[in-house]
């Protein structure tokens, strides 16, 4: 991504691009450990879409159908949230990406 | 027509947001600048001012509603002094980055310990660096007319950068001068409306106001903020041409007293230019060419201004009311010196610090002073470079 020199700044330091973190693919951010859905046991309830601090949990047609590695940063939330037996979210080893 | 007014300071300023009439005033009291947060209670109370007046747990919330009421779009002023602006330190900066043209008065006031109520200049010179335009005041009509000038000032879009407007504590936050107060109606057209830069209420053009930065953009912001501060120095002599035109009072960056022909100056700031006044006068009067510099705008630096009328002196005295423990000088002194660095030809020039918890400045004081510069002029001897006025060993 191109970075803007100071004067093509808004003043103030605001920023006047709504939305634009999902430029920021905070994937980056996990530190060898990913979550992983187990659609079997899910019962669709979303608690993990709700809980997600970042943009991670994938919904289509209300139903949870998978996770977006781009943004999930890793942190586990969803799968201490999930309120199935067993777990339908599982924290699991991954290399980490240098 | 102007009404002839006997005014302290503190009213003076209060006179002046009565006329003004912001949209919102968040205030913590704090001696000697309580009065000014009292008078606007006051004009609120009795229905002579239609602002949203906020009375906050502490000087650090007052500045932090000025800051969202500045945000939001609203034209804000708030008072202070000493542990009051000390208090709000963190919150000076985010005013001035995110370029909010909050206007402040501050009734200058020694900070502890020991603890003193008393003028000096230590609070707004701590703050000198947080990217605040600095205006100093020798007397209740210039704290009038400067915080009139301060919204126009800090309020143009190519300035966007909040104001503060000094005044001794005591020496005139208390003392009352015969003075003149314009017509509401034309302090009002003078002052106009505010246009802001951006607004957090603006709900067709979202934005986030203070979103983290990190190593990759925070640099390019800062000196993107520092712009304002560029641009400031036109404005102010807009204004100030502006302002005598509609009032006839005549401002600058500086006031040159007798210095057509002077070959030796003191250059400070504040209520002291009054008696230092009266000692040039006595001194011409006996064929001495001695004057005077009163610096009114601080911050932005008038460097080059000001080294143009010094370089050609023989020995200049900066008088600083505040200390800077363990630096070449008082904050003024280095400005100074550093500003005629410029120049092959400059004068010798020393620092005195002064008036420290209002320790009394007398006039025999600043003549001392001149005849220590005119011996330096004759010998081409400096001597110390610090030295302290009125204090005993
Ligand atoms: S681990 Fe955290 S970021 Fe990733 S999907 Fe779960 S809640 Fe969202
Ligand atoms: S919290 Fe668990 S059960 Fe509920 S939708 Fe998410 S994965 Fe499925």
């Amino acid at each position: 991504m191109r970075k803007m020199g100071w004067k093509e700044l808004p003043p103030g330091a605001i920023n006047p691009w709504a939305g634009n973190f999902m430029e920021v693919k905070t994937g980056s951010f996990r530190g060898g450990l990913k979550p992983v859905f187990h659609e079997e046991h899910c019962i669709h309830c979303l608690f993990c879409w709700v809980f997600c601090p970042d943009n991670a949990i994938i919904v289509k047609e209300g139903k949870m159908v998978g996770i977006n590695y781009d943004y999930c940063k890793g942190c586990g939330i969803c799968t201490v949230e999930c309120p199935t037996s067993p777990k339908s979210l599982t924290m699991e080893k991954e290399e980490l990406q240098l | 027509m102007a009404e002839r007014r006997i005014l302290n300071g503190n009213a003076a300023i209060a006179e002046a947001i009565r006329q003004i009439n912001p949209d919102v005033v968040a205030a913590y009291p704090i001696t000697p600048s309580t009065a000014i947060v009292e008078y606007i209670a006051k004009f609120v109370a009795d229905g002579l001012m239609t602002t949203e007046f906020v009375t906050p747990e502490s000087e650090h919330s007052a500045m932090s509603m000025c800051i969202g009421s500045s945000a939001a779009g609203a034209r804000v002023f708030t008072a202070t002094a000493s542990q009051g602006l000390a208090l709000m330190f963190e919150m000076l900066y985010i005013a001035s980055s995110l370029r909010l043209p909050i206007v402040a008065g501050i009734a200058n006031r020694a900070l502890s310990a020991p603890i003193n109520i008393h003028g000096d200049h230590s609070d707004t010179m701590g703050a000198r660096d947080s990217g605040w335009i600095q205006i100093y005041s020798e007397n209740s009509q210039e704290a009038y007319d400067n915080v009139i000038q301060a919204f126009r000032i800090g309020e143009h879009r190519d300035v966007s950068t909040p104001v503060m407007v000094g005044m001794d504590g005591f020496i005139l936050s208390h003392a009352v001068q015969d003075m003149l107060v314009e017509e509401d109606d034309k302090v009002k057209a003078f002052v106009r409306e505010r246009n802001p830069l951006y607004s957090i209420l603006d709900v067709d053009n979202p934005i986030t106001v203070g979103p983290i930065d990190f190593t990759d953009y925070y640099f390019e912001h800062k000196r993107s903020q520092f712009v304002g501060m560029e641009n400031a120095p036109e404005v102010i002599l807009e204004v100030a041409e502006e302002f005598k035109k509609e009032f006839g009072r005549e401002y600058g960056f500086f006031e040159l007293y007798k210095m057509d022909d002077a070959e030796v100056a003191i250059v400070l700031l504040g209520s002291t230019a009054g008696t230092a006044k009266e000692v040039v006068d006595e001194l011409r009067e006996k064929g001495r060419k001695v004057g005077l510099v009163k610096i009114r705008v601080y911050r932005p630096f008038p460097a080059k201004e000001l080294a143009d009328v010094l370089s050609n002196l023989k020995a200049v005295a900066a008088l600083d009311r505040a200390a800077s423990p363990g630096a070449v000088g008082g904050p003024l002194f280095t400005d100074l010196r550093a500003s005629l660095y410029e120049y092959e030809k400059r004068p010798i020039i020393v620092d005195y610090i002064y008036g420290l918890g209002g320790r009394d400045i007398a006039p025999k004081h600043i003549a001392e002073v001149y005849e220590r510069l005119e011996k330096i002029a004759a010998t081409g001897e400096r001597g110390e470079l610090i030295g302290y006025i009125n204090l005993r060993e």
